[in-house]
Formats: structure tokens, C-alpha cells, sequence
């Protein structure tokens, strides 16, 4: 499964590992995550900036 | 050396030789709650109660005066120390040891304005020191609220329990980041509103926007949302406990000295979330988003008093474009909007809004080359600024 990562901050979504505080459970895959949802760390960039980590 | 790594004394050894200046100068932001005892010592010392109300005085005439004398702080951390910078611990014990000293000057207070020897104004005086540093304590929470590591967020909700503003970094950080210097954005004050105006509607919005991401976080778990599991949740039953053990053990007769000190600490934070977007506006796109948050999108400082008071969060276009960058490695951005002064003196100008208007409206209306519609213009004042400045090309028209 594949890592995306946000260009501002760093964070690495895993789709293994998803981000279940965030409502995302492990194995979701990250075509599924809302485009709006912003980075949980920084919140500068948006799900649709991420890019393959 | 072939890395960058911190000594002891606070020099970065590596490629590039720079040392902090403001190492210890730090120090002070977690003396800057124990001003309400200076303010009892004063009082003691030259038995006037006028010294109650020290603290004001230290935040918005002698924090001021520092940023007006000793003027511009010309330390910028080079790119090739920030990594180590950061991670040298000893600026984040600095912040946690704010909370200690918050605590306990809140506790001091409480029992002082207990005791029956004090008059309604001595009291008062107290309360709204309290309040300063609650205020101040709402910025170190905003320090420790931007971490990825939980246990800083936990010790940000401890700082925001004295003014009930537990809510304030989920909106913050989930809210207010993402939508800076939108028309959106409750914290982002717009060209024409005075402080006054903004205030109830940032107070207000910025609840709302919070619960609203918790509710929205805890549906997509597929849960209830009123759970202590919502941090909007927790955070305020901290600040029920805090408040709850305060009125047993003092009595209820503390109760509007707690609710004065919280409302002088959430002013305090609002009016500098008044300052530091006033007017700003991200454009949009043709994709219907808006422009990425860039340096051009806040109100900068780099005066040394304010800076060393609030963690360098006068920096404010380089916190926005890296928020999680902690306090010590924030650089200013000689190309940013500045303020005229520190944040502090600028909260003085926010009392009178003519001032205010008659100083910043200039600076917004050049920022944007004169063409007022590109601002964020407050929607009631809006025609007014239009017509007057008329995309600056036009005279103005007639009144």
C-alpha cells in the first residue's frame, strides 16, 4: 500500500496505518480521503496537495 | 564537527558559526507570569494600591517602551542550524516552564482576593493581572498546541483551562490555519472592522468553527461526537474542575473575579488575532480554492520586547508557512508586512479605532497598490473603502 506525504510539514498518511483519530481506519485507501481534509499536523496543505511518499 | 549540533552554551557548532543571542533571554517569557507578585511587592514596598494594576502597565506601556528603544532584533537563524536548533530541548523546558508559574500565580491570586483586608478595587487589580497572564498563557499554549507530540498538546489545554478556552486550539490549529486571511475565517479581522466588532464575532465563530471540527472528526469515526473523547469536550471539563475546586476551596465569591480574568485573557488573545491579518486576503483561484498562505498574508513584527515576550510569534508570515517550527528557529522575512511596533503597542492602537484606521488602512490600502477590492473587506464598511479608493486609479467619489 502506498505513503502520501504533505509538501509542508512532512506528515506521511500510510494507507496501512491510516489515521484513525483523524476518522481515516487502517487500510483506507487514500483515494477515499477527503480532498479538503487538511494535514492534521500543519494544516497548511489539503489532501488533494499531497504527494506519493 | 561534520553536523550541526547544540552545545552548552548555546552555540550551533557546524558548517556556519551562529549562536542565539536570545538564548536566555527566553528565560523571561516563564518570569512573565510571577508579574502579579512584582505587582504585591510594589504595592507592599510603597504602599500604593495603584501598583494592583502593575500588570497593564507591564504589557502595554514598558513591554512597548522596550520594542521603541532597543528597537529591531536583528537574529535570524541560518538554514543550516535550524534542524538542530530545534531539536535542542532546552527551548521546549523553557515553554513548560511557564505552566508551573501560571499555576501558581493563579492559585496566589485566588487566595488573595479571599482574604477580607483587600478593598473591590485591589481585587479587581489582581484579577486583571491574572488575566494578562492568562493571556500570555493562551500564546504559550499556542507554542505547545502547534507540536506533533501529544504531551505538548496536553500541556497547551492546561494553559488555556484559567481562561476556558480549551476550544481555542483545535480551531486554531484545524481552523484558522486553513482558512487565514479568508473572508471564512473568524480570527481574521477584516479592512474596516474595529476590535470592538471583532471580538464578538471571533469569540463566537471560533467556538462554533471548533465544535463543528470535532463533531465532523468524531462522525467520520462513526461515533457520537458528546464524548469525552472530543477534545473540545475534555478541555472544558478541565477548566469545570479547575474552576469547580477554585470556588470550593475560596467560595463562590471568587466567581466574577475568574470570570473578569478570563475575559482580560481572551481579550488580550483576540486583539492580537485582530492584528496580525488585519485586512489581509488570499485570492482565489480559477479552481475555486484559494491562492496557498504566503508571507504577503500576515502582519509581521520583529521589535525584541514583543518577540521575547510572545515566542517570536510577531514572525508570523514564517509560523504560518511552517506552523509546527518551534518558537526558537521562526525567522523574519524582510520581504512580509510589518507592523509599525511590537505587537503590544499595537494593541494599544486597537483601543481607539480611529487611530487604528487612521495607522493601518494606509499600509492595507498600499499593500494591496490601492486597489481596495483585493482586501478583506468588512462587508458593512465595504462600499465606503470601495468607493473611496476605487481600485486607486480613480479619484474619489463624492461622499
Amino acid at each position: 500500500m502506498a505513503r502520501f506525504a504533505c509538501p509542508s510539514c512532512g506528515y506521511v498518511y500510510d494507507e496501512d496505518r491510516g489515521d484513525p483519530r483523524e476518522g481515516w481506519p487502517a487500510g483506507t485507501p487514500f483515494s477515499e480521503v477527503d480532498p479538503d481534509w487538511p494535514c492534521p499536523d500543519c494544516g497548511v496543505r489539503e489532501q488533494q496537495d499531497f504527494e506519493p511518499a | 564537527m561534520t553536523s550541526a549540533s547544540p552545545t552548552t552554551d548555546g552555540q550551533v557548532a557546524g558548517p556556519v558559526q551562529w549562536r542565539d543571542r536570545k538564548r536566555y533571554a527566553w528565560l523571561l517569557g516563564a518570569v512573565i507570569p510571577a508579574v502579579p507578585f512584582l505587582a504585591w511587592g510594589l504595592v507592599t514596598w510603597t504602599g500604593l494600591d495603584a501598583f494592583w494594576f502593575f500588570g497593564p502597565v507591564f504589557v502595554f506601556v514598558l513591554i512597548p517602551l522596550v520594542d521603541l528603544v532597543v528597537g529591531r532584533d536583528p537574529d535570524n537563524p541560518p538554514d543550516e542550524v535550524l534542524e538542530a536548533l530545534e531539536e535542542d530541548r532546552y527551548y521546549r523546558w523553557v515553554t513548560y516552564a511557564f505552566i508551573p508559574v501560571q499555576y501558581l500565580c493563579l492559585f496566589w491570586t485566588a487566595w488573595m482576593i479571599s482574604r477580607p483586608h483587600l478593598d473591590v478595587a485591589d481585587r479587581v487589580g489582581l484579577a486583571v493581572n491574572a488575566g494578562i497572564v492568562a493571556g500570555i498563557a493562551i500564546n504559550t499554549a499556542h507554542e505547545l498546541g502547534h507540536k506533533r507530540e501529544s504531551h505538548e498538546r496536553w500541556f497547551a489545554r492546561i494553559c488555556l483551562a484559567q481562561t476556558f478556552y480549551g476550544h481555542f486550539f483545535i480551531e486554531h490549529n484545524r481552523g484558522h490555519h486553513v482558512r487565514v486571511a479568508t473572508p471564512e475565517d473568524p480570527a481574521s479581522s477584516r479592512l474596516g472592522e474595529n476590535v470592538w466588532e471583532f471580538l464578538p464575532r471571533t469569540v463566537v465563530g471560533s467556538l462554533r468553527s471548533a465544535w463543528a471540527l470535532e463533531r465532523r472528526r468524531l462522525t467520520r469515526k462513526g461515533g457520537n461526537h458528546l464524548t469525552l473523547r472530543n477534545d473540545v469536550v475534555n478541555a472544558w471539563a478541565m477548566s469545570v474542575v479547575l474552576w469547580g475546586g477554585l470556588l470550593a476551596v475560596f467560595g463562590l465569591g471568587l466567581l466574577p473575579y475568574l470570570v473578569l480574568q478570563a475575559l482580560v485573557g481572551i481579550w488580550l488573545l483576540e486583539s492580537v488575532n485582530y492584528l496580525e491579518h488585519y485586512g489581509m486576503r488570499r485570492q482565489r483561484l480559477e479552481s475555486g480554492r484559494y491562492e496557498r498562505v504566503d508571507p504577503s498574508h500576515s502582519w509581521n513584527s520583529n521589535n525584541i520586547g514583543t518577540n521575547v515576550l510572545l515566542y517570536h510569534l510577531q514572525r508570523h508570515s514564517d509560523h504560518h508557512a511552517n506552523p509546527t517550527r518551534r518558537y526558537q528557529t521562526l525567522r523574519d522575512f524582510p520581504e512580509s508586512p510589518v507592523l509599525p511596533t511590537g505587537y503590544a503597542g499595537m494593541i494599544v492602537l486597537t483601543w481607539v479605532p480611529a487611530v487604528w484606521r487612521a495607522v493601518m488602512d494606509p499600509k492595507v490600502v498600499a499593500h494591496f497598490d490601492g486597489d481596495v477590492s483585493r482586501a478583506n473587506l468588512h462587508p458593512r464598511r465595504a462600499q465606503r473603502y470601495l468607493s473611496r479608493h476605487s481600485a486607486g486609479t480613480t479619484r474619489p467619489a463624492a461622499a
